[in-house]
């Protein structure tokens, strides 16, 4: 046996502030090759939502579509797949979060995470790595997602700002979501219940303008479904792909944003805390 | 005066009413080996987690390299490594890619991570597994790997929670040779065992902990003579030679067919000075002689008091 010990890292105590970045950073690598290496829970993560596009198109889009105000009822099947195409990306985006759960989860249980407690890197790194590295997942299911749509005629009407701002959301909406779900994957008590909290997530856009217009619904639900965050997650995106009106859509998706990331983020650093130091 | 890199004072930490460490006082000199030896639910692994941040102490003060767990806990993090009962390795990784984080994560830059990890993977005998995932290895190369992911950079203070049980005999004399070659290089080691062995081979002082209080330290040798059962051995050439010698020392056992004889010792050169010189007056011959101290098991069961280990979850 030769040197064991290597050099140094730093001169003195390293403190963790100084590499919050870095260190959020290789925690996302880490993240993106547990996906790479085991790509199971994403490909189901994309498999879910292109399921229930083509349920909806093809099996209720006639009818859902003809019914569609200003649509002509023999070209109803069209008219619905650029109807439903925001809700179906927004039902990716919610439907990930089961995935983040699950594997935050899972992850709180290796043996690599007391490791962590016990080195000098800044809570908010660890946590900000599995953020990170699923919204990266969870736009990748969008663009797959998206390019099926497109595949079966969805043929949006943006312009390359427009696409820009749409991205720009997508990314905005999926990173608080993410925020949520790893919140929601520390809370569980076990793996097998993690998933059960963002599969409310997953209702949302049913509850919302996402496969049918509100105003077909009765008026305590349309009151639900119009303070609700992911309507006007869905009607920007309608709005930006599809031109139709926007109006205050646009800014309140982004407060909704702001403020999901902001609770996702206390929630999972108290519980992370608590979890962390008993 | 050298501060102690482990320095323990009236640690306590109970969980409900049950009191799992209740007042603890350790001291453990910079690089040196220290055994916490103790039978299951003694509370070793709470207080490796205490000294290590991962659990917050109740009453008491401890300090590790002169910082405080409960008013500095990144310092502490930042002159600590843990290898732990728990497997802390990656299992969706490979052994490289565990080793490459955990460089990364100490900010190793990227020339000297890739010396680091190539030097460790050769240190602990993992090259040919370095790309297989980990899935693939067995105990003790998870845990040789475990030990390798802590000493990516240089902590000056390891601790190693239980690091053989459940290794074979050969990766066990594996584990302790890297651990004599850490202390060797001046890192402080605090070991915790149920293996008597264990810590009879590698650590220079030994603490014994039952029931959440430290009932016994010292060095291994003055362990064993604090326990009784130690003796000198004395074989004669004949019955008669045996009778006198009997009759001769008081408290002793003669062994009539071994023709051996047993005078009860403190395992001290003054007993078998005194010994031999009044057999030497009352010229009886002896054919042969041993001195048996006791080992760590007597010491063990002595001090814990308990005719073996409980087996209660730690």
């Amino acid at each position: 046996m030769t040197t064991l010990t290597g050099p140094q890292p730093t001169a003195g105590g390293v403190r963790p502030h100084g590499y919050v970045v870095a260190d959020a950073v290789t925690m996302m690598r880490r993240n993106l090759l547990h996906m790479i290496r085991y790509p199971g829970l994403s490909v189901f993560t994309i498999l879910g939502p292109v399921v229930i596009l083509l349920m909806f198109v093809y099996v209720f889009g006639g009818t859902l579509g003809a019914g569609l105000p200003g649509v002509d009822p023999a070209g109803g099947r069209e008219a619905y797949i650029a109807y439903v195409m925001p809700g179906i990306l927004l039902i990716t985006i919610a439907g990930s979060a089961g995935g983040t759960a699950t594997t935050v989860s899972m992850d709180m249980t290796e043996g690599i995470t007391a490791r962590f407690r016990s080195m000098a890197i800044s809570r908010a790194s660890v946590l900000a790595g599995h953020v990170l590295g699923n919204t990266i997942q969870a736009l990748i299911a969008v663009t797959l997602v998206l390019g099926v749509g497109v595949l079966i005629g969805f043929r949006p009407a943006a312009d390359l700002l427009e696409w820009f701002a749409v991205a720009g959301l997508l990314i905005f909406i999926s990173f608080a979501i993410t925020w949520i779900a790893v919140a929601m994957g520390m809370q569980a008590k076990s793996v097998e219940t993690a998933s059960n909290w963002p599969l409310l997530l997953t209702f949302l856009p049913f509850l919302g303008s996402g496969f049918v217009p509100t105003e077909s619904m009765p008026t305590w639900l349309q009151w639900f479904a119009q303070f609700q965050p992911f309507t006007p997650f869905i009607e920007t995106v309608r709005a930006l792909l599809l031109g139709t009106p926007l109006g205050w859509n646009g800014v309140l998706a982004v407060i909704w944003c702001v403020v999901i990331t902001g609770i996702g983020y206390a929630w999972s650093m108290t519980i992370y805390e608590r979890k962390s130091v008993r | 005066m050298n501060i102690p890199a482990i320095d323990v004072r009236g640690l306590r930490k109970s969980y409900g009413d049950k009191a799992v460490l209740d007042g603890v006082d350790l001291t453990v000199a910079p690089g040196t080996v220290t055994a916490l030896l103790g039978p299951n639910g003694a509370g070793k692994t709470t207080t490796v987690h205490i000294l290590s941040t991962l659990i917050r102490l109740d009453g008491g003060v401890a300090f590790v390299n002169g910082c405080d767990v409960a008013r500095d806990p990144d310092g502490v993090r930042a002159a600590i490594g843990l290898t732990g009962q728990f497997s802390a390795v990656d299992g969706l990784l490979s052994g490289e890619e565990n080793l490459q984080l955990m460089a990364r994560l100490r900010h190793l830059g990227a020339k000297r991570s890739k010396t680091r990890v190539a030097e460790l993977l050769e240190q602990f005998d993992l090259v040919e597994a370095a790309r297989k995932p980990l899935a693939t290895y067995s105990g003790g190369m998870r845990r040789r790997l475990d030990l390798a992911m802590t000493l990516v950079a240089t902590p000056s203070v390891i601790f190693l929670d239980e690091p053989t049980t459940g290794l074979d005999p050969r990766s066990r004399h594996t584990m302790w040779d890297i651990v004599r070659a850490l202390v060797v290089e001046g890192t402080t080691v605090l070991l915790t065992t149920q293996h008597l062995d264990e810590a009879d081979q590698l650590a220079d002082r030994i603490a014994v902990l039952d029931g959440g209080r430290i009932v016994a330290e010292g060095t291994p040798e003055q362990l064993k003579r604090l326990v009784p059962g130690g003796h000198i051995r004395l074989r004669f050439a004949d019955a008669d030679g045996l009778g006198r010698a009997a009759s001769l020392l008081a408290d002793s056992t003669p062994e009539d067919a071994a023709l051996e004889l047993a005078v009860p010792s403190d395992g001290g050169v003054g007993t078998l000075r005194t010994v031999l010189s009044r057999l030497d007056e009352a010229h009886i011959e002896v054919d042969d002689l041993s001195i048996h101290t006791p080992d760590l098991d007597d010491v063990f069961f002595a001090l814990t008091g308990r005719a073996e280990p409980e087996d209660t979850p730690s």
